[in-house]
């Protein structure tokens, strides 16, 4: 028995290297099946306040990009307003939609306090959370088009899962043709995407706008995800390697909108109960 | 006795600091990412027990990861070099002379502790980027990001003692 003691002395470095490698490996692992609903709750409540009053002074850095993308996104609300006939030119010079109207999505706007490009699993962090009405699964969209979906929420802050992140893809479409497909991050360079399961049957341009399905229910149809940038027949495959340009600065998102899809939990029941009918998919 | 580990907690504030405001914000590319935070771990006294080496390392690890939302990567990146960091003090020491008691550029001249901190980061960037991917697929993209991010932060590590750490 002492012996055992003895040998556990003599090498208590090397097992209490193990012992830390495999705790730190658990954790790793655990994080690949993306349920690390403790770790960022735990987090998002002390560093969500480091991140806040940082990116309160270097926002600041940011304002001329800040305004020239909301002018832009404002000019372009303006045009598809007009488009629908939904501003009375006569009656007044403000834009008015009608608080009843069917719209099922509720935006709640938000400020980005801390964000990444670099790295293969990139989140982006809000200054808001469950007490403005945040929840886990809704979308975000920045000014110039999708950024990501939420995926854990504190009392007053929430983790978002960016676009640039290797383990997360969107349901995307061509606008022109209605084809659709997945886009993905590749991790390579956090300007450019993935469209996949694109089939070769298909006609395509550079530059055709990609924007989301509304397959799902997290985002609306139509919202703007990027455009072909380049795009190749690779033998052995069925699909197009499609490269997409994001139309998302990624380095420079600054303030961003969560969708609250109002009949979301309708669809989901709705989706449950056929799933659960044929069980096989 | 106090007064150093109050120096110690200080700078264990000051890089968790650096590396969380500043080096983490500055979205280069994905080929450039400097790590800071391990001068921590670099600058132990050398008589540190070596248990005491490795639980630091893995706490030091584990608050950067509380604000890069990945768990486990980084502890697991930074004990590993609190484990090598004993082997490497002897080897870069060579054997015989006797190692001054603070691992620093000032005690122990450029040269000394540019391979010290070469060997040690590289070790930690190594492990570090290849379990972020998880994966071989493009291994050597995977490479050149280590090699990359290993010289800027040694260049970074190394500009911080002529800097700050000179008296």
């Amino acid at each position: 028995m002492w012996s055992l003691f003895r040998y556990f002395y003599r090498h208590h470095v090397v097992i209490l290297f193990l012992f830390l490698e495999i705790v730190g490996f658990i954790l790793i692992f655990s994080y690949n099946s993306f349920q690390r609903a403790g770790f960022i709750n735990s987090s998002a409540h002390i560093t969500g306040n480091i991140y806040d009053r940082y990116s309160a002074i270097t926002d600041y850095f940011n304002l001329s990009i800040v305004n020239r993308q909301l002018a832009e996104e404002n000019a372009r609300l303006r045009e598809s307003l007009l488009a629908q006939n939904r501003i009375d030119d006569s009656t007044s010079t403000i834009a008015f939609i009608k608080p009843d109207s069917t719209g099922s999505y509720h935006f709640i706007p938000a400020r980005v306090i801390n964000n990444s490009v670099n790295r293969q699993h990139n989140f982006i962090t809000l200054n808001k959370g469950a007490r403005h009405g945040i929840r886990p699964d809704m979308g975000v969209l920045s000014t110039q088009g999708v950024a990501g979906v939420v995926s854990h929420v504190s009392d007053s802050y929430s983790v978002v899962i960016s676009m640039l992140n290797i383990r997360w893809n969107v349901s995307a479409k061509l606008k022109r043709n209605n084809y659709f497909g997945s886009l993905t991050w590749d991790g390579k360079d956090y300007r450019y995407a993935l469209l996949n399961e694109i089939p070769f049957h298909v006609d395509l341009m550079e530059g055709d706008t990609i924007v989301t399905s509304g397959f799902s229910s997290i985002f609306p149809e139509g919202m703007p995800l990027g455009i072909i940038e380049s795009f190749k027949k690779e033998g052995g495959d069925n699909f197009y390697q499609i490269r997409v340009q994001l139309s998302v600065d990624f380095k420079a998102v600054t303030y961003v909108e969560v969708i609250d899809n109002r009949k979301r939990p309708e669809l989901d029941a709705l989706e449950k109960l056929s799933n659960n009918g044929k069980d096989l998919d | 006795m106090a007064r150093i580990w109050i120096k110690y907690l200080l700078l264990y504030i000051f890089v968790v600091l650096v590396q969380v405001l500043v080096l983490n914000q500055l979205q280069v590319s994905g080929y450039l990412n400097p790590y800071f935070y391990m001068l921590f771990i670099l600058l132990l006294p050398v008589s540190t027990p070596r248990y005491l080496v490795l639980l630091l390392a893995f706490f030091t690890g584990f608050t950067i990861d509380f604000f890069t939302d990945t768990p486990g990567l980084h502890a697991a990146a930074t004990t590993l070099l609190g484990y090598v960091r004993t082997p490497v003090l002897y080897l870069v020491s060579g054997r015989g002379s006797d190692i001054s008691e603070y691992p620093s550029l000032k005690n122990n001249g450029l040269r000394w502790f540019l391979i010290y901190s070469v060997i040690l980061v590289l070790a930690h960037h190594f492990f570090l980027f290849y379990m972020e991917v998880f994966s071989f697929t493009g291994f050597f993209r995977t490479l050149i990001r280590v090699i990359f991010s290993t010289i800027l932060s040694v260049f970074v590590i190394v500009l911080s003692q002529f800097l700050i750490f000179r008296e």
